[in-house]
């Protein structure tokens, strides 16, 4: 049994700090900027977000594994962790859906694990001094010297300043159908998307074609869509110079624009605000997020280590003068960071939080409706 | 919006006495609200009949009534009152009904009362089944199928279409009473039946059975503004069929993929804000079918629950603070989180652990009883555990409850393959009783695969794996050679305590401690902090972890420790929580940091508010131990007070202090000194006091020798328990032959006590506090009911009925003798009985009783506060003036000094032999109620009424009233009967009893006994069943008669009518029901009466 008989393993922080503790998954070495979720489920959802390429995900709640992998929560095709931390995972898998225990998908798609180390000590570890590169060293690594395994660490590249979206991003465009009448035609950027978002779109009458992110934006004239969504991805908004590009183009067509994380950075960046690294991020599924407009608390899945800086309360003049008025839609509650734009003159908004909330609550999933009604309302047909 | 400026004043109905299924989680959350509700600045006006609540303290509310929670008393308090609004949601079932009662008579309306918190059209939503399902449906959520029924016609046609079996379900009942698994019309019949009666609208629901699917519960919170958080999700290891209260529960859900659990959640919200809870909380609870996934919402509590007070405590989200908050206007957002304080309380707690909540069960309280576990809730309290996962949660819980087995034996195994042996194994798993998960264990250990363990009890199969494993680690733990570093930790890590572990090497626990210390492998102490380390916590609330870093923050001030009560049972309830708590607040006024060490997620003194520092730990050697060292390295420690929580630390005295630890107040000394029969003979022979006879014996023919020697009726017990337990009457040299035979396993080691049975003799209760020169008497009680009857089940009266000053000054004077004798530093606790003139002392408690609260409420005088500055030091001179009264004390009290009466609750329509029918009610000199209630007024008559009405007697001022009672009580019987039958009630007899009351001249109609009626013909039974009587007075005879009226007693128990099983209750009883023909009952607050 894994508790008596196992490879050793150890994680390794570029502060110096380690954490001993038991090989899970594929043995071997990994590196990545260790970050910590408090996702109380959805693991597999977590595994397969490519948000979290080049990351070494921590989960904070200690039973990893309980209800096994199956093949309907994948929430895209690859397994983009760079590594997993947990605590106690199971070795028994309980679930009526389940195909597959964890266990064997991570070791299958080669996923470097550590498991059995107090990760709430890492947590706060991290919460305390910010989120860092680590290593996870097991069998033979394992016992490699600590200095070898630091520098190790310490060579791999930071993730401010890294552009991962080519990484995650699809080669090949490829169209989900609206389900019932098709109301819309939308273009979806995959800066790292997850299937639930298209889902949620598809759900709404829309026709959803999802394109590499360095589609130019003279495609999308030639596709004429009904409204531009970016996605979610993993990697430092800064380096979104083309993406960012694009959006401007699409602004100023008054093609109606909806992004979701990544994508909330993006415009934010469009519209001339910058963007700036959290200390450790917000990864979750319990966030509170005040809708400005609404006065509502939604609880949110969020999974941003960076955010856009931009002034709360009323409306501002976008540093892009040219798109017009702009709000910060939403705040998140715990502190005070911008969750959400909306442009007042310009038919575009988007949430730094997950609406299609795979894993997490489905609170906010009016937004896709939301974005349905701005295609409504600012028909992309009637554009200038 | 902030909080609603148009509300001034704020009635609060509280929980009244702990009953199954209603406990101290109601103490716990009704003063949560008192206390926001004042802070917010509102006049907090409070009902509540049950004295050893925190509540009810007369600082909590602004003005404070331990009065019956009744739709009358409660209207006159409304009218003395003029509140603005009634908060009814906190204080459960009893409070909600209270409400829509007083909503229902239009006495809401007439008073311009507006209900905050919840509407009742919701609460009907919420608990009217039909109703409740219509919503279910409306949102898309699915209901089991069902049938809704108001009579036994219904029922029958009902069970046709469904099939068997079914279950019923009753209206409007907690806990559910009333409601159980019918497999056949006999069943069903005898199910429904009671089911329709227990109801207060004749509701019974009759559904599929679900038996066996995964178990859930969500605890939600909504606002004015429409925002719902999921607070908790609450899994049961024990599958449906076994109610919630009654089953092994963990937080968080554990076996659920986020598809799975999302999609319960979005029925949830869509459930709670169709049915409109405006603001508050709510439980819902669903089955999953563990084959398919589909879910069914089995039912929901408007309310806060027992469930929100356990989910309270596993996330540190305090949802009866925060309800109350949201029920005068705030929402959700506006209210800071209390434990991050930078963050907002509309969020969803996040746990890096895992909790698990396991009840505690009192059958050996009632040996008729069946102990099958079904949807009747028959647990008297319960455990929390917290660990970094569910193995060491699981052995923390385990060891929590107290009770020996309690803990895994690792080393017991059964050859499956022995004739019958996996036959029955598999029996006992299929079957839900309170050991089953011992059933669990033993099985896995003996080679069961977890398929066919799965197949028997349809526990999930992850769970089996998790107990598995532990087994796995105790086998390496047993067949290592050597006890290594790595094996003790992975021990330890997986939650094995010393004990165990001792048990697995076939060595003592002390060794394997030392071993252990030597190594430095020690706990740590992680934070319960609602964010799982997203945030830094504020508020230290701990529990123990084998791991790395340790969160116990380095201190200035020195602490005292306050060791719990662990968890509520029969005989160490809230009482005791309530003199801990007190023990907090005179310490930390008193400049100490505190610091309360408790398992019991139920009571107020676990709030992290109560104390500095909480410790959610087992009250074991081990434990306390582990959190004394932790302590010790972050600060100076006084000490710990082991004498406030019951029999539980008191029994950790001595092997604290052996261990190097000071024990403040009482010594571990002077506890042998009152505890040890001998060592007590000797107090009492050097003050001059004398005990009644008593000799200890090995064997039967030792006993019998004994019993002859001081003269029957003797009281014999088994001398290793205390409580009463295995305690019974024996009139004669048969009776204790099967007492012998039966009743215990006697051996040198675990002799027998016989002591000489008082017999009219009058039982007299002392609490008094001493501080090595002054004795100061708390109160002195008289109780009720004769001696025989133990104390905690018999009514008593402060003060004292009827003894004299010269009486009075003994008891004084042998108080002061034994608090010397026995050097006790702090509060004591004795036991009279006064027969021939003659005062015997009984025993002797060196701790804070069971009556503490109640001394406190009747007399104003904070004796729990008091002893725990004695245990630092203080003197009684030193209080005087401040916490005790300047001059005098609890014995002296003026002759206009109200009367205040305690009565017990019984549970006994919980219980159901396994051929179905009622327990017996009689009480004895074994203890078996749950908890208690006070009547307070000017006079006996009036503090009586209030009394028995507060504890469900309700005493009737006409009608019919049925007497049968043994010979030996005939004569004290005529007064009383008289005197009803004066005051214009009917009287009807049993032959023998009537014959006696013809002789007095009083008419009595004479009735059948069961046995003799012909067919056709009504029997007292029959009459009894269909509420013919306003009242049953059956008085058994001191031998064989105790058992013949069972069935009179077992019928009224069922049929829910006044039962009176004692002279003496009978006579308090009809000079009450004359006093409340004289006039209506009247209120007046605590505050007043000071």
């Amino acid at each position: 049994m894994s508790l008596l008989s196992s490879a050793p393993a150890v994680l390794v922080l570029e502060d110096g700090r380690t954490f001993r503790g038991r090989a899970y998954g594929a043995t071997g070495r990994t590196v990545g900027e260790v970050v910590f979720t408090t996702g109380m489920t959805g693991y597999q959802e977590t595994l397969t977000d490519p948000s979290f390429q080049r990351q070494i995900v921590v989960q904070t709640a200690p039973h990893i594994g309980n209800t096994g992998v199956n093949d309907e929560d994948d929430e895209s095709d690859g397994y983009w962790i760079a590594g997993y931390v947990v605590r106690d995972p199971s070795r028994r898998v309980s679930n009526w859906r389940a195909t597959e225990g964890l266990e064997e998908r991570l070791t299958r798609r080669g996923i470097v694990g550590i498991s059995g180390i107090d990760t709430r000590a890492l947590t706060r570890h991290i919460r305390d001094r910010g989120a860092m590169r680590a290593g996870i060293f097991s069998g033979d690594e394992a016992g490699l010297d600590a200095q070898t395994q630091l520098a190790a660490v310490r060579e791999s590249a930071p993730m401010a300043g890294s552009r991962l979206v080519d990484e995650v991003s699809t080669t090949q465009p490829y169209t989900i159908p609206a389900v019932g009448p098709q109301r819309f035609r939308v273009l979806a950027y995959d800066l790292g998307i997850k299937s639930a978002t298209p889902e949620q779109l598809a759900a709404r009458g829309m026709e959803v074609t999802v394109v590499p992110a360095s589609t130019p934006f003279e495609r999308i004239l030639e596709l004429a869509p009904d409204g531009v969504f970016f996605s979610n991805g993993p990697g430092d908004p800064a380096t979104s110079d083309h993406e960012v590009e694009v959006l401007r183009s699409v602004l100023r067509a008054r093609i109606p624009f909806f992004g979701i994380c990544f994508g909330n950075q993006l415009l934010g960046r469009a519209l001339g605000f910058d963007t700036f690294k959290l200390t450790f991020g917000h990864r979750g599924a319990n966030q509170p997020v005040l809708d400005v407009e609404t006065g509502r608390v939604e609880i949110t899945s969020q999974n941003h280590g960076f955010a856009v800086a931009a002034p709360l309360g009323e409306p501002v003049t976008a540093p892009q003068a040219e798109f017009g008025r702009v709000q910060v839609s939403h705040i998140g509650l715990n502190d005070q960071v911008v969750e959400g734009l909306r442009c007042l003159d310009t038919p575009a908004f988007s949430v730094q939080f997950h609406p299609e909330s795979a894993a997490g609550p489905h609170d906010s999933r009016g937004l896709f409706d939301r974005f349905a009604d701005m295609m409504t309302d600012s028909p992309a047909s009637a554009r200038a | 919006m902030p909080r609603r400026d148009d509300l001034k004043s704020v009635l609060v109905i509280g929980s009244g006495p702990i009953v199954i299924g209603q406990a101290c989680e109601f103490d716990y959350s009704g003063t949560q609200a008192c206390r926001v509700l004042r802070s917010e600045g509102l006049r907090v006006i409070l009902v509540n009949s049950n004295p050893a609540t925190i509540m009810t303290d007369p600082d909590i509310a602004d003005v404070t009534y331990v009065e019956p929670i009744d739709p009358g008393v409660i209207e006159t308090i409304i009218a003395k009152e003029r509140p603005d609004a009634l908060l009814p949601t906190l204080g459960g079932q009893t409070a909600l009904n209270a409400a829509i009662a007083l909503h229902d008579a239009g006495i809401l309306d007439a008073y311009d009362v507006e209900l905050i918190g919840a509407d009742v059209e919701a609460i009907q939503r919420g608990e009217d089944r039909q109703k409740f399902k219509d919503v279910v449906e409306s949102v898309g959520g699915e209901s089991a199928r069902s049938v809704i029924c108001h009579t036994m016609d219904d029922v029958l046609e009902g069970a046709e279409q469904l099939g068997y079996p079914l279950v019923v379900r009753p209206s409007f009942t907690m806990g559910g009473l009333g409601s159980g698994l019918a497999y056949d019309e006999d069943d069903l019949r005898r199910i429904a039946g009671d089911g329709l009666h227990d109801s207060i609208t004749n509701e019974v629901l009759l559904e599929e059975s679900i038996l066996g699917w995964k178990e859930y519960e969500l605890e939600l919170m909504r606002d004015h503004a429409d925002n719902v958080v999921v607070v908790c999700s609450i899994e049961n290891v024990d599958p449906v069929g076994v109610h919630t209260g009654d089953s092994i529960t963990v937080a968080p859900a554990l076996t659920l993929t986020d598809r799975e659990y999302q999609r319960m959640r979005d029925i949830g919200i869509a459930v709670i804000r169709e049915v409109g809870v405006d603001t508050g909380g709510c439980n819902i609870q669903y089955a999953v079918d563990p084959r398919t996934g589909r879910i069914i919402v089995i039912e929901m509590n408007p309310r806060v629950s027992r469930s929100s007070a356990l989910a309270s405590k596993a996330t540190g989200f305090p949802i009866a603070k925060i309800a109350a908050k949201l029920a005068i206007g705030y929402s959700l957002d506006e209210i800071p989180n209390d434990i991050t304080e930078v963050t907002p309380a509309s969020f969803e707690p996040a746990l890096d652990y895992v909790v698990v909540k396991i009840p505690r069960f009192a059958f050996e309280k009632f040996p008729a009883a069946d102990p099958t576990l079904t949807t009747t809730m028959k647990s008297v309290g319960e455990v929390m555990a917290l660990g970094r996962n569910f193995g060491a949660a699981l052995l923390k819980a385990m060891r929590s409850l107290e009770q020996s087995g309690a803990e895994f034996d690792f080393s017991q195994r059964v050859d499956l393959d022995a004739p019958g042996v996996r036959a029955d194994v598999t029996a006992r798993l299929a079957h839900p009783t309170a050991d089953r998960i011992h059933t669990v264990r033993l099985a896995l250990a003996s080679g069961m695969s977890i398929e066919d363990v799965h197949e028997a009890s349809w526990i999930d199969p992850w769970y089996l794996d998790q107990i598995l494993q532990l087994q796995e680690v105790a086998d390496a733990v047993a067949a290592a050679t050597d006890l290594t570093d790595d094996l003790l930790r992975l021990a330890k890590e997986t939650g094995l305590s010393d004990h165990q572990i001792g048990q697995l090497r076939l060595t003592e626990e002390t060794v394997v401690r030392g071993v252990r210390h030597a190594l430095g492998i020690r706990p740590v102490y992680k934070t319960v902090d609602t964010c799982a380390g997203e945030f830094e916590a504020r508020t230290p609330y701990h529990y123990s972890s084998y791991e790395e870093e340790t969160e116990v923050m380095p201190r200035e001030r020195e602490a005292v420790i306050i060791l719990g009560s662990g968890p509520n049972r029969i005989g160490q309830g809230i009482e005791f929580d309530y003199s801990c708590v007190h023990a907090t607040m005179a310490l930390s006024e008193a400049g100490y940091e505190t610091i309360m060490v408790n398992c019991n997620p139920e009571t107020v003194s676990t709030d992290y508010d109560t104390a500095d520092r909480l410790y959610f730990e087992p009250l074991t050697f081990e434990d306390v131990m582990e959190v004394y060292q932790a302590e010790l390295a972050a600060g100076p420690v006084a000490g710990i007070v082991c004498t406030l929580g019951g029999q539980t630390p008191l029994g950790l005295a001595a092997d604290l202090k052996a261990a190097g630890v000071p024990v403040l107040g009482t010594q571990p000394e002077a506890i042998d000194l009152a505890e040890d029969r001998g060592e007590f003979g000797q107090v009492l022979d050097a003050a001059g006091l004398q005990a009644p006879q008593h000799g200890t014996a090995t064997t039967f023919e030792g006993a019998v020798v004994i019993a002859e020697r001081i003269g029957y009726p003797v009281l014999v017990r088994p001398s290793y328990v205390l409580g009463g337990r295995g305690m019974q009457i024996v009139y004669d040299e048969q009776q204790l032959r099967g007492y012998m035979e039966s009743a215990t396993e006697v051996s040198a080691d675990r002799p027998v006590l016989v002591d000489r049975f008082l017999e009219d003799a009058i039982e007299i209760d002392v609490d008094a506090l001493y501080d090595g020169t002054e004795v100061f008497v708390g109160g002195i009680m008289e109780h009720i009911e004769e001696a025989g009857i133990h104390s905690g089940d018999s009514a008593c009266v402060l003060p004292p009925l009827t003894l004299g000053e010269a009486v009075l000054e003994r008891v004084r004077s042998a108080t002061a003798a034994i608090a010397e004798g026995t050097g006790v530093r702090g509060l004591l606790n004795i036991q009279f009985a006064l027969a021939a003139d003659v005062l015997y002392v009984i025993e002797a408690n060196p701790r804070a009783s069971r009556t503490v609260p109640f001394v406190a409420k009747s007399t104003g005088t904070q004796l729990a506060k008091a002893a725990a500055l004695l245990a630092v030091g203080r003197t009684i001179a030193q209080l005087r003036g401040g916490l005790l009264p300047q001059a005098g004390d609890g014995s002296r009290l003026a002759p206009d000094h109200p009367v205040a009466v305690k009565e017990a609750v019984l549970p006994f329509r919980r219980f159901r032999t396994v051929d179905g029918r009622a327990v017996d009610s009689i009480l004895g000199p074994e203890m078996r109620s749950t908890g208690e209630v006070m009547g307070i007024d000017r006079d006996f008559p009036r503090a009586f009424a209030k009394a028995m009405m507060a504890a469900s007697t309700t005493l009737p001022t006409s009608g019919t009233v049925f007497v049968s009672v043994a010979d030996r009580d005939k004569r004290a019987l005529v007064l009383p009967v008289k005197l009803l039958s004066d005051r214009g009630f009917s009287i009807v007899a049993t032959a023998g009893t009537a014959a006696v009351l013809a002789r007095y001249g009083i008419r009595a109609e004479t009735t059948a006994k069961h046995f003799e009626t012909g067919a056709g013909e009504e029997s007292v039974l029959d009459r009894i069943a269909a509420r013919g009587f306003d009242l049953v007075v059956n008085v058994p005879g001191g031998r064989q008669e105790r058992a013949d009226g069972y069935e009179i007693r077992a019928a009224a128990t069922s049929a829910n009518v006044p039962l009176l099983t004692t002279v003496d209750e009978f006579s308090a009883a009809v000079s009450a029901i004359e006093s409340l023909q004289r006039d209506a009952m009247d209120v007046r607050a605590l505050q007043d009466w000071a």
